[in-house]
C-alpha cells in the first residue's frame, strides 16, 4: 500500500501492463477458437457480447476478434521486446565506447549518430521490406537498428560522467584493462539508465511495427499484429466497428502504460541523481 | 553566422549523398528485378527492357547516371506506371501532401504551443495533470489509429464529415486528415514546451521581471517564451519527419491522392525507382529543414554563433 502511495503511476501503469501481458499470453487459451479459424456456426460480423462464445464479436469473415486481438498483441509485444533488445545492444555498445574512450573516436561515433539522426529511417526500413521480402526476423533487426540513436546518446553522456568517478579510477590504477573496466565497472552502473531508455523504446518499436503492418509491409497473413488488425478493422468499420475498436484500444492502452511507466521511472532516477 | 551556415551545409550535403547511395545500392543488391512477373519474358524482350532502362550497364555507371539525373531534378522513369517519370508522379501528389503537412504543422504549433503554455503556468495543478495525461495519450495513439477512429465517429457515426477523398479547396475534406496527422505532434509539442517553459520561469531574470511589476502576460509571453521556444524549434526537424511518415498512412486511411499513396503503391509493387525517388525527395526535405532549423537556432541563440 505504501508503494502505491509513493509511486502511484509506476504501480498502476505497471500493474495494468502486467494484466495486459497476462491476458495476451493466456487469453487465447480461454477461447475455443484459433486465430485464423472461421466459426461457421456463428453469424459473420457478430456483435460483441458476453452471452455467446465470441466476447469481442466476430469480424466480417467470421473470425473471433478476442483471439485475434490477443494473438496480434503477442506478435506486437514480441517484436517490441526483440527489436528493443537489438537497439539496446547497438546503442549501449556504441555509446559506452564513445563515452569511455573519448577523443577522436568519440567525435567520430557521435558525428555518425548526428548524421544518421537526420535520415528518414522509417523509409529505409520500408525499402528493406520491399527489397528483401517480409521476413519476420528482418522486421526485428530493421526496427531495432533504427531506434538505437537515443540510447547511444544517453549512454555516452552517462559514461562520460562515470569515467571520472573514483571507483573507475581506482580500477584503472589497480591495473584493470579497458575492456574489463567497461564491462565490470561501467556497464553495471548504466543499468538504471538503460532500463528507463529501453522502457521508452518498446512503445516506439511497437508503433513502428504496427505502422509497417498497417501498410501491409510488416507481419503477413495468417500471422497478425495490432497494426494489421487496425488496418483490417478500418476497412470494415461500417459493418464491424468492434473489429477496429478492440485492437486499437488494446494497442493504445499498452503504449500508454509503457510511456507512463517509462516517464515515471525516468523521473525517479533523475530525482535520485539530484 | 556564415561559418555556422557553411559548417551545417558541409554535413547536410554528405547526409543526403549517403541516403541516396545507401538506397541505390540496397536496391541493386536485392534479389529479383522490377520486371520479374508471373510469366517469364522472352530473352530478347528482357535484353531490350534492360537496355531501355540502362540496367545492362556496369553498376558504377548506373549510379553515376542516377546521380547526374538527380542533379538535374530527374528521378528516372517509373517501372510500374510506364508512361510516367517519377518526377511527374511526385509533382502530381505534392500539392495534396504539402497542404496536408503544412496545415498539420500549423495546427500542431498553435494548439500544442497553447496547451504547453497553459499547462506550464500552474505546474502540478489539476489542469496541468489533465492536459499532460491527455497529451501522453496523444503520443501513445498513432495517426493510423486516430484516423480510422475519427472516421468512425464523425463520418460513419455522426455523418458530419466525409470519410475520405479530396477536392481542392473543400475544407471539410481536409479537417479529419489534418487532425489525425497533427494530434501526435500537438501532444509532443505541448509536452516539450511545458517542460522548457517551467524551467525558464524558474530563472532569476524572470523573478527580476516580476519584481519590476511587469504584468504576468508580458513576463510569460515576452520574457520567458522566447528562450523556452528553442527546444521546440529543434524539435521541428523530427516533427517534420513524423508528419511525413504520418502522412503516408493518413493518405492511405482517407484515400488522398498524395505522394504517400504512390509510395505505398510503389512499395507493394516493387517499383524501385518510385520508392527510391520518394525516399530521396522526402530525405532532401528533412535534411533541408534540419539545416534551416540549425540556422534559425544560430539566429535566436547568440551563444551558438561563437563556437
Amino acid at each position: 500500500m505504501s508503494a502505491l502511495r509513493r509511486h502511484p503511476v509506476i504501480v498502476i501503469a505497471g500493474g495494468l501492463l502486467a494484466v495486459l501481458v497476462l491476458l495476451i499470453l493466456l487469453g487465447p487459451l480461454l477461447s475455443p477458437y484459433a486465430v485464423d479459424s472461421i466459426d461457421f456456426d456463428a453469424d459473420w460480423a457478430q456483435a460483441p457480447g458476453l452471452a455467446g462464445q465470441h466476447w469481442f464479436g466476430t469480424d466480417s469473415l467470421g473470425r473471433d476478434v478476442f483471439v485475434r486481438s490477443l494473438e496480434g498483441g503477442r506478435v506486437s509485444l514480441l517484436v517490441g521486446l526483440a527489436a528493443t533488445a537489438v537497439s539496446v545492444l547497438i546503442g549501449v555498445a556504441w555509446g559506452a565506447v564513445a563515452g569511455y574512450f573519448g577523443g577522436r573516436l568519440d567525435e567520430l561515433l557521435m558525428r555518425a549518430v548526428d548524421i544518421l539522426y537526420a535520415l528518414p529511417f522509417l523509409f529505409l526500413v520500408i525499402l528493406l521490406m520491399v527489397l528483401f521480402g517480409r521476413q519476420f526476423w528482418l522486421v526485428f533487426v530493421a526496427i531495432g537498428a533504427i531506434n538505437w540513436l537515443d540510447m547511444a546518446r544517453i549512454v555516452r553522456g552517462e559514461t562520460l560522467a562515470l569515467r571520472e568517478r573514483e571507483f573507475v579510477q581506482a580500477a584503472r590504477v589497480s591495473g584493470l584493462g579497458d575492456a574489463a573496466i567497461l564491462l565490470r565497472q561501467i556497464l553495471p552502473n548504466l543499468l538504471g539508465t538503460v532500463v528507463v531508455c529501453a522502457t521508452l523504446t518498446v512503445p516506439q518499436v511497437i508503433l513502428t511495427e504496427s505502422f509497417l503492418s498497417f501498410l501491409g509491409l510488416g507481419v503477413q497473413e495468417p500471422a497478425t499484429s495490432w497494426g494489421a488488425l487496425v488496418s483490417e478493422g478500418a476497412r470494415e468499420m461500417e459493418r464491424t466497428p468492434w473489429a477496429l475498436l478492440f485492437p486499437a484500444g488494446l494497442l493504445a492502452l499498452t503504449l500508454l502504460c509503457l510511456n507512463l511507466l517509462g516517464d515515471a521511472l525516468r523521473d525517479q532516477i533523475e530525482g535520485r541523481g539530484r | 553566422m556564415m561559418a555556422l551556415a557553411l559548417r551545417r551545409l558541409l554535413t547536410a550535403v554528405p547526409t543526403l549523398l549517403l541516403l541516396v547511395t545507401l538506397c541505390f545500392f540496397l536496391m541493386r543488391l536485392a534479389p529479383g528485378g522490377p520486371f520479374d512477373g508471373e510469366r517469364s519474358l522472352p530473352p530478347a524482350i528482357e535484353t531490350a527492357l534492360a537496355a531501355e532502362y540502362h540496367l545492362d550497364e556496369p553498376l558504377p555507371r548506373q549510379y553515376l547516371r542516377y546521380l547526374g539525373g538527380l542533379l538535374r531534378g530527374d528521378l528516372g522513369p517509373s517501372f510500374q506506371y510506364q508512361e510516367f517519370r517519377v518526377r511527374q508522379l511526385l509533382a502530381d501528389g505534392l500539392p495534396v501532401s504539402l497542404s496536408l503537412g503544412l496545415w498539420a504543422m500549423v495546427l500542431a504549433l498553435l494548439l500544442g504551443g497553447g496547451i504547453g503554455i497553459v499547462a506550464a503556468l500552474r505546474p502540478g495543478r489539476a489542469l496541468d495533470h489533465g492536459l499532460m495525461s491527455l497529451s501522453l495519450l496523444g503520443i501513445s495513439v498513432p495517426s493510423y489509429v486516430v484516423g480510422p477512429l475519427l472516421v468512425l465517429l464523425f463520418a460513419v457515426g455522426l455523418r458530419w464529415l466525409p470519410a475520405g477523398g479530396w477536392q481542392p479547396g473543400r475544407y471539410s475534406d481536409m479537417l479529419l486528415p489534418v487532425l489525425a496527422l497533427a494530434l501526435p505532434q500537438i501532444a509532443a509539442i505541448a509536452r516539450l514546451l511545458r517542460g522548457s517553459l517551467i524551467d525558464t520561469l524558474r530563472q532569476p531574470y524572470i523573478r527580476t521581471a516580476r519584481a519590476k511589476g511587469l504584468p504576468e502576460t508580458v513576463v510569460v509571453l515576452r520574457h520567458a517564451l522566447r528562450p523556452a521556444l528553442l527546444p521546440v524549434l529543434s524539435y521541428l526537424g523530427p516533427a517534420t519527419a513524423g508528419l511525413i511518415t504520418g502522412s503516408v498512412v493518413v493518405e492511405q486511411v482517407f484515400s488522398l491522392p498524395g505522394i504517400g499513396r504512390y509510395f505505398v503503391q510503389g512499395a507493394l509493387n516493387r517499383d524501385y525507382t518510385l520508392v527510391l525517388g520518394v525516399v530521396a525527395f522526402y530525405g532532401a526535405m528533412i535534411v533541408l529543414l534540419n539545416f534551416l532549423v540549425d540556422l534559425l537556432y544560430g539566429l535566436l541563440d547568440p551563444r551558438l554563433r561563437q563556437r
